[in-house]
């Protein structure tokens, strides 16, 4: 007997692309967008700032700064495409690889660090920033955001949830629940499934034998295939499907196809799963070297401009550095905050015998 | 005499597991080819085949459903759930079918599923990635619930809970994954193999028992060990099994000893300790010099990783315990 689960995925991708690898920009009859120069030059200074809060933090877990970091490169453009789509009256629920979804947030890098740090759980306010803390539990944020969406429509709110998760995430159950929701209810949401190739060490044929986007239509909405690695097609899809939730008509789902050019996480050793010959394919069409192509082929941007760029991306990796290292380490006694909105009794208890425990070490050895 | 890090023996207990059945499965995320994230399936797909060592989608609920359906038709699975934390999307399906079929069958079913659970903290992880959550697993009637403190235990413990017909959670503490010891995995040293469901005395004493379990283990051996300078003798026994318990050879400790001091990594407040020291408390009550003292966790979600140190119980949490029964 032999199990064989990927021929549905070998189905030629129907993939919604305005700028291809080699940065031409081409037409699309369903989805074409008209970016001013400036907005355009805005994409790419987003995309390689994002990748460079990105390394840097990379750098800062190799050097024992973080515990831990889940790296975004290669998901620059699905990731800054839809985040740019958002108004401010929209929500993003995060997975824990968002991180330039929370740029297009105005959530400040640094914040992002103090989880994988390990000096909190997530430390931004979600109601400030219009974006959700980040989810660890794979899935669970898709009810979330369908329920936020019933909210937003039972306000009659000029407004839609869009709500981030991976290709691993769609066989969760939660995942499938949430489509069931969104569907039902017709809820003002996008579900946006960057599709990196990998969850962990399994590639998509562990998770379905057809496209992902097409488990939509099952569902009844509809579902989209974007060149996850082209900034225009990502915003121009995205745009399209907050506006169709916006206006009543319903969820989308929108397939980025990209690809995690990195380690899952700093923990991962990809070299024992896939082969080398895969990324270099996909360095081909890496998301920032086709818009920079496009900038310069279309004189939009000149040398001076690139330099100016990366000149700034240093410079804010170097801020998220020097920032990274002066966030403080929590004060013990915060085990016990936030965990009750209300007075607690036993976690007064605790946190009393707790700080009689620590002083009974003040001017001895140990602690 | 092999000397093996705990993830190994765990990895050989499960080969030999494989070996001497052919209906033993492995299933879970990235167990094939990457070895699970702790490497405890390391070459056994390739040794295996993927029909035996299986790469399941991502979703646990799945993952423990399916493998109840594998065991209707008699194979053996055993679920590797990926972290603590995400146990729970599978708790359904341990709660309500795993644990409950055999009785809803009277008797006709057996479900010989185990659950491999890698737990507790100290690697420095995000969020639910340090939990102990034996307690909503002991609380079930129907499931066998065991812990392993080292490799030689890892090692023969794996083989029994897979050849139990009841489903077995396995609890494997993960901060001991990479600790060595020797195992004997000679083929005859299987007849002198202890019951899964025994505790044992891992350090004889006189003045105090410990209870601990898992990665708690070597935390109360150090204890004991420090504890000895200041003339204490503490016995220190590791459980092994949470259900069924060992009572028989926790109440003759704790009758001699007349102090019982409780150690786990889970929040007090609700968890197994409590079960214990009511037991004791009961069995014991004319023994006891003082009374049963649980140290653990704070009843707090489990902190962010700059702060485990302090939320974990250790050495001088077990000692300050220890003190405070002889005040009585
Ligand atoms: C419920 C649950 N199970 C397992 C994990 C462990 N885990 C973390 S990330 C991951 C793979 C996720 O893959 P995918 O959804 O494709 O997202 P990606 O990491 O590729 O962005 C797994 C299995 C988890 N976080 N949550
Ligand atoms: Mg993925």
């Amino acid at each position: 007997m032999t199990i064989d689960a990927s021929r549905g995925v070998q189905a030629p991708p129907e993939l919604v692309q305005l700028l291809t690898p080699e940065g031409e920009r081409v037409e699309h009859p369903d989805y074409d967008i008209d970016l001013t120069p400036e907005e355009i030059r805005g994409l790419y200074r987003d995309l390689v700032l994002v990748r460079r809060i990105d390394l840097e933090a990379v750098a800062l877990q190799r050097q024992g700064e973080l515990g831990i970091w889940a790296s975004l490169l290669g998901q620059e453009a699905a990731q800054i495409g839809s985040g740019r789509a958002l108004t401010d009256a929209d929500m993003a629920f995060p997975t824990y690889r968002e991180h330039g979804v929370a740029w297009c947030r105005d959530v400040d890098p640094v914040k992002l660090l103090g989880l994988f740090r390990g000096v909190n759980h997530g430390g931004w306010d979600p109601v400030e920033h219009n974006f959700h803390l980040y989810t660890i539990v794979i899935g669970s944020q898709t009810l979330h955001a369908v329920g936020y969406a019933m909210g937003i429509q039972r306000d009659g709110a000029e407004a839609a949830a869009i709500v981030y998760f991976g290709d691993g995430a769609t066989s969760q159950g939660d995942v499938n629940e949430s489509f069931i929701w969104a569907s039902v209810f017709n809820a003002p949401v996008v579900f946006f499934c960057q599709n990196n190739q990998w969850a962990i060490s399994e590639p998509l044929e562990k998770q379905s034998r057809i496209p992902l986007y097409r488990r939509a239509s099952g569902f009844g909405f509809p579902g989209i295939r974007v060149d996850g690695n082209d900034v225009f097609a990502c915003l121009a899809v995205t745009r399209q499907a907050l506006r169709n939730a916006r206006e009543g008509n319903g969820p989308t789902l929108i397939e980025a196809y990209t690809y995690r050019m990195g380690a899952h996480t700093t923990s991962d050793d990809p070299t024992r799963y896939r082969v080398a010959d895969e990324l270099e394919a996909w360095k081909l069409k890496d998301p920032i070297e086709r818009l920079k192509a496009y900038l310069f082929k279309n004189q939009l941007a000149d040398q001076a401009y690139f330099e100016a760029i990366d000149a700034e991306a240093d410079a804010l990796g170097r801020d998220v550095r020097k920032r990274c290292l002066e966030m403080p380490d929590p004060d013990p006694l915060a085990i016990f905050d936030h965990v009750y909105a209300h007075r607690h009794p036993l976690m007064e208890e605790e946190r009393e015998q707790f700080a009689a425990y620590l002083a009974s070490f003040e001017g001895s050895e140990g602690r | 005499m092999t000397t093996l890090t705990l993830a190994k023996a765990i990895n050989e207990g499960l080969r030999r597991a494989m070996e001497d059945d052919p209906k033993v499965l492995i299933m879970g995320e990235d167990v094939g080819k990457l070895g699970g994230v702790f490497r405890v399936t390391d070459g056994l797909q390739k040794d295996f085949g993927e029909l035996r060592v299986i790469d399941t989608p991502l979703a646990e609920s799945g993952i423990v459903g399916t493998a109840i359906g594998l065991a209707l038709r008699g194979y053996r699975p055993v679920c590797e759930i990926q972290f603590d934390g995400f146990v729970f999307p599978a708790a359904d399906q341990i709660i309500t079918q795993l644990a409950k079929m055999p009785l809803r069958s009277l008797g006709a079913l057996k479900l010989p599923v185990v659950v491999r659970i890698p737990c507790g903290g100290g690697i420095g992880a995000v969020e639910h990635h340090s939990e102990s959550p034996e307690a909503y697993f002991t609380h079930t009637a129907g499931l066998r619930v065991v812990a392993c403190s080292n490799p030689a235990d890892a090692y023969v413990m794996i083989q029994q809970a897979i050849r139990c017909d009841d489903p077995v959670i396995f609890f494997e503490p993960k901060r001991r994954y990479w600790e060595k010891a020797e195992v004997d995995t000679s083929p005859e040293a299987a007849a002198g193999w202890p019951d899964l469901h025994t505790a044992r005395v891992v350090r004889p004493g006189g003045d105090v028992t410990v209870l601990a379990y898992g990665p708690m283990v070597r935390t109360c051996l150090e204890a004991a060990t420090a504890a000895e300078e200041d003339g204490r003798s503490v016995e220190v026994i590791d459980l092994r099994s949470l259900n069924p318990l060992d009572t028989a050879l926790v109440t003759d400790s704790v009758r001699r000893t007349g102090r019982c001091v409780i150690v786990h990594e889970a929040p007090v407040y609700s968890g197994f300790g409590a079960e214990l020291a009511a037991r004791i408390t009961e069995s014991c009550f004319y023994h006891l010099e003082a009374p049963v003292l649980r140290v653990g966790g704070f009843s707090t979600p489990y902190p962010p990783s700059k702060l485990e140190e302090h939320y974990l119980p250790d050495l001088d949490r077990v000692l300050d315990a220890v003190d405070r029964c002889f005040a009585y």
